[in-house]
């Protein structure tokens, strides 16, 4: 049945797939948002241990969402994947370290004999807390702003002028980092951070039973929400202003285009539909505990969880549809990747589409699993009858 | 092409070598002791015997600490592909990134959703669902093998492609005989019957230790018995798949088979080298000749190992390098010169293209094509071809190794079997020795296996079509020295973490 499809077709099948994956992924950082808060909402030790094994059951939901985001943009847009991490390599490289440390963190933390301390491996969280929210959300970021590369794939039949077959080379000179350097970018990587932190302290709410906690997470809300919707609107409001860079169907020729987000925005109403039910429903979802905690603490998470996928999926709709480049050279306007020239091939895209009729039934035991486990809210003295702790 | 980056090709091998290899620190043991572990619950289901479930749960905490490593260097894997070979990722990505996908789809959630559930789901799920989910992560992180193992498969016999030269890329056209290629099949089935052995022997091994100790004397004979029976039919399917593995080698990358051989002149009847020492030749400098100082051969096996038939003719590396006319062998200087009339090719045919000159657009396509299969030998061009011959004694000394290991793996489970059978286990010292010394031997053996594997076939990423020389990113050498000092200490210390904390839970013993 996808054999049939026309190539471009299923070229936005599939950003609609890695697109949603990583809107996904965005809302399952909550995990790393909570691993900031474990010192500045868990007072005692068991407190921490608390928070810690709450994430701690998730955290492997998220990182594997990390990885099979990254192994879907390779399969369906190889030339990102060769374009991007192989240029902007410090950025990512900074981003794969700091979800290296988190993976033995929570099954090392408390284990005797761990050689580096308890401590070092709250740090370890600390830091993949941070960095992994900042940076991705950074990184995502110049999909609007765009990076300085090129891309030739002539480089590869040079073989007399002495310069290496590489395809795809990288003009800003570190690698990635200059990425960080960009204030807009910065906007959203402040953006995703401060709402991985609302996310945790809504999922918090959700799960723990122990009046203390409860009482510092509502202050966290507020304190982390106002951060977070500053930096949002502005990133917004920056990106409705902004040009964009608009490809030619007919040519393929990237041109410079004012307004084009917000034209893509009103050009695609479907896509205008779910951004606005989106960030409603981040909005419910923060709103409903501050306004009526006793009933709704637990609810929260729900709202904004899902408010979250659909703002972040729009959002990266709004970088590949209509006509959009959705990575950018600033460098050279024409080598910038665009959902039609950095795609596989039909062939490719038609076998993984088959796989991805996978993908609901994925979703499904997973929900189910996880309803099975979470029946009970988890208390600190719970926690001493537990068969594995982190 | 002269200002290759040499040291930037090599570090980055260097780097991904690095990271590959601490992840097969952690990842047989995962493929063995998942299943381990299983037959273990499901024992403990059938009979309800509560020191079943504590036997079980015991080899659950050691899988977990195992896990969590395994998963952290996998990361760094399935990315450095992009960061470090950037240009492989965009000249094969059409074929390598499905498996890539794929394996998350299918095999990462499934394993990680019922980790959550093996680990913490005691008391929240029943019994039978509980046992279910401990088999569906095994069934999980074999799926993982099974589809990381076809894409490196497929570097080895890069088939079911087309090269498309508007994209200037591979591009896949048969998803079923990547998958069922033979080299893919033989990698699987070898691969992960190395990681069923390794987990049997860390399982003797340590069940030897307590015996040793005098303590958990029970639990460690339950524990053998599992172990040993189940290794024991690994070992033979090892030898197997081993020997399929050997027959795929020599029919699809002689020149590794060779190298493995240090066969350097072909030969009918060719005689396996059982055993060799190997010495440099003095007289053939820059050539990588070996000859061998001390030698037992058993004549025709290599031939009938390679072939099935005593009388066939095995390439040597001077025949490859050389050319042998009379076996119908090119040389590796015709193959350059082939190369490079292919990559020239592409670049008129792109050229004529943009010009509009079909004619001419299509000459050159017809050129390309024929020229194609030593596509990647063009990037040898003005270099010495002897560059194409892999680290001889490398591959020579590692393929003996493992093999030999293979065996002595073999003959130690069949003998701790019969004696735990027999009840007589407890009084034998040496055996029990032996056993806990071959852990390290066990992960040695696997680790040599990938040397074979991956050194063998330099320079190649892609069987003839493309060299590491035209693979890497662009990136300065000092940023990837940089990475690779930032993983090797990192992994080292967690490996250090995670040793400790294992011989901490092992010290601790089952009954606690
Ligand atoms: C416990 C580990 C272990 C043991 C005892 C053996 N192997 Fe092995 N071998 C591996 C673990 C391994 C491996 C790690 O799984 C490799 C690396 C790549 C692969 O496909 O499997 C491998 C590769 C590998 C290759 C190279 C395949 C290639 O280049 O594609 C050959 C020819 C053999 N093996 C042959 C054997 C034979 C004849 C054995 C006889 C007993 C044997 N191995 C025992
Ligand atoms: C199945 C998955 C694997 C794939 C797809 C794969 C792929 C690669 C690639 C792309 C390279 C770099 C290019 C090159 O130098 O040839 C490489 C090198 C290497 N790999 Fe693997 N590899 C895999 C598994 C492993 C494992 C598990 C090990 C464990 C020890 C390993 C050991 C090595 C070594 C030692 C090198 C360096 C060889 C050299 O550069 O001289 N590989 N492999
Ligand atoms: C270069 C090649 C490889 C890449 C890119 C790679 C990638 C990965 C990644 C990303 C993970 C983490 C998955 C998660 O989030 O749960 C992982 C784990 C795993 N990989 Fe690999 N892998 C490679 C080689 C191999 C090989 C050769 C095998 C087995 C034959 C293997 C088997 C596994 C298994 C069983 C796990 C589960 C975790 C564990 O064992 O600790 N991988 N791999």
């Amino acid at each position: 049945m996808f054999e049939a499809l026309s190539l471009i077709t299923l070229q936005q099948y599939w950003w609609l797939i890695v697109t949603l994956l990583g809107a996904l992924l965005v809302f399952l950082m909550f995990v790393q948002g909570g691993q900031t808060l474990i010192y500045t909402i868990g007072k005692t030790e068991d407190e921490r241990t608390l928070l810690v094994n709450l994430l701690g059951r998730k955290w492997e939901l998220t990182f594997t969402t990390l990885v099979t985001f990254g192994g879907a943009f390779f399969a369906s847009f190889p030339l990102f994947y060769s374009t991007s991490f192989g240029g902007a390599y410090w950025v990512w490289m900074a981003i794969l370290i700091a979800f290296v440390i988190q993976a033995v963190s929570y099954e090392y933390r408390k284990k005797p004999g761990n050689f580096l301390g308890q401590r070092t491996f709250e740090i370890f969280l600390v830091l993949n807390g941070l960095l992994g929210t900042l940076l991705i959300g950074t990184a995502v970021a110049t999909f609007f702003t765009g990076s300085a590369f090129s891309v030739n794939k002539m480089n590869l039949v040079d073989l007399t002028s002495g310069n290496m077959p590489v395809i795809s080379e990288w003009k800003g000179p570190a690698h990635g980092l200059e990425a960080a350097l960009n204030p807009q970018n910065l906007l959203l990587g402040l953006a995703v951070f401060f709402l991985s932190r609302v996310l945790a302290v809504l999922y918090f709410m959700n799960r723990v039973d122990n009046p203390p906690i409860m009482g510092r997470l509502k202050k966290q809300l507020m304190i982390n929400a106002i951060p977070f919707l500053v930096f949002f609107l502005a990133f917004a409001g920056w990106l409705m202003l902004s040009s964009g860079f608009a490809v030619d169907p007919q040519t393929g020729f990237v041109a410079m285009e004012p307004f084009k987000y917000l034209h893509n925005l009103i050009g695609m109403p479907l896509v205008a539909i779910l951004f606005v039910l989106g960030v409603v429903g981040v909005l419910f979802g923060i709103a409903r505990p501050i306004i009526n905690f006793k009933k709704c603490h637990a609810k929260g998470i729900w709202a904004a969880g899902i408010g979250t996928v659909l703002t972040v999926w729009a959002l990266l709709m709004l970088a590949g549809f209509n006509n959009t480049a959705y990575y950018p050279s600033t460098y050279d306007l024409q080598s910038s990747l665009t959902i039609a020239n950095s795609s596989s091939s039909h062939y490719t895209l038609t076998a993984m589409s088959y796989v991805s009729l996978l993908v609901p039934f994925v979703l499904a035991y997973i929900w189910y699993v996880w309803k099975a486990m979470d029946k009970k809210k988890i208390s600190t003295e719970e926690m001493e009858s537990e068969t594995h702790v982190y | 092409m002269n200002h290759i980056d040499f040291s930037l090709v090599d570090w980055s091998r260097a780097q991904f070598a690095l990271t590959a290899c601490y992840h097969w620190l952690f990842v047989p043991l995962t493929l063995g002791l998942s299943f381990i572990v299983a037959f273990m619950e499901t024992i403990y289901v059938r009979t309800g015997n509560e020191e079943w479930k504590r036997l079980t749960k015991f080899w659950m905490t050691l899988f977990g600490i195992n896990f969590a490593i395994g998963v952290a260097t996998g990361l760094i894997l399935e990315f450095e592909f992009g960061t470090n070979w950037s240009n492989y990722s965009w000249f094969v990505g059409d074929i390598f990134g499905a498996p890539l996908a794929i394996e998350g789809i299918m095999a990462f959630f499934l394993e990680t959703t019922f980790v959550a559930v093996m680990f913490f789901g005691w008391n929240k799920v029943n019994k039978k669902f509980h046992l279910l989910s401990t088999w569906l992560v095994a069934i999980g992180s074999n799926l993982s093998a099974l589809w990381i193992l076809v894409a490196n498969g497929w570097m080895q016999l890069p088939v079911g492609m087309k090269f498309n030269p508007d994209t200037a890329r591979n591009e896949m056209v048969d998803f079923w005989s990547v998958l069922f290629s033979p080299v893919a099949i033989n990698k699987f089935l070898h691969t992960i019957s190395s990681g069923y052995v390794l987990a049997a022997l860390f399982v003797v091994g340590i069940s030897a230790w307590y015996l040793l100790k005098k303590r958990d004397i029970l639990f460690a004979k339950r524990s053998i018995i599992v172990g040993a029976s189940f290794g024991l039919l690994a070992s033979l399917f090892i030898l197997m798949t081993g020997d399929g593995s050997a027959r795929a080698v020599a029919h699809h990358q002689p020149m590794k088979f060779a190298a493995m051989e240090n066969l350097y002149v072909g030969q009918q009847n060719a005689p396996l080298a059982a055993f060799g020492i190997l010495k440099a030749d003095p007289n053939a400098p820059g050539h990588k000749k070996m000859d061998f100082r001390y030698l037992v051969e058993i004549p025709d096996v290599l031939s009938y190992m390679a072939f099935l038939n005593p009388n066939a003719y095995v390439p040597g590396i001077y025949d490859l390098v050389h050319g042998n006319p009379e076996h119908g062998i090119i040389s590796y200087q015709e193959r350059v010169d082939k190369g490079k009339i292919a990559i020239d090719a592409l670049g008129s045919y792109k050229k004529a293209k943009a010009a509009g000159n079909d004619s001419l657009a299509s000459a050159s396509l017809s050129t390309f094509e024929t020229n194609y299969p030593h596509f990647g030998y063009g990037y040898y061009a003005n270099r010495d071809v002897h560059e194409l011959i892999p680290n001889i004694p490398v591959s020579f000394y590692s393929f003996r190794i493992m093999v030999f290991l293979g065996i002595h793996f073999f003959a130690l489970l069949l003998v701790v079997l019969i004696l735990t059978l027999k009840n007589k286990i407890e009084t034998k010292k040496v055996i029990l020795y032996t056993a806990l010394w071959t852990i390290p031997l066990a992960y040695i053996a696997s680790m040599l296996g990938w040397i074979v594997a991956e050194l063998g076939r330099q320079p190649w990423v892609i069987q003839d079509i493309l060299p590491t020389i035209a693979a890497v990113s662009q990136l300065k050498s000092s940023s990837v020295q940089v990475t690779f000092w930032i993983f090797a200490v990192f992994f080292t210390a967690l490996l250090i973490a995670e040793i400790s904390i294992m011989v901490r839970q092992i010290k601790k013993g089952v009954a606690s």
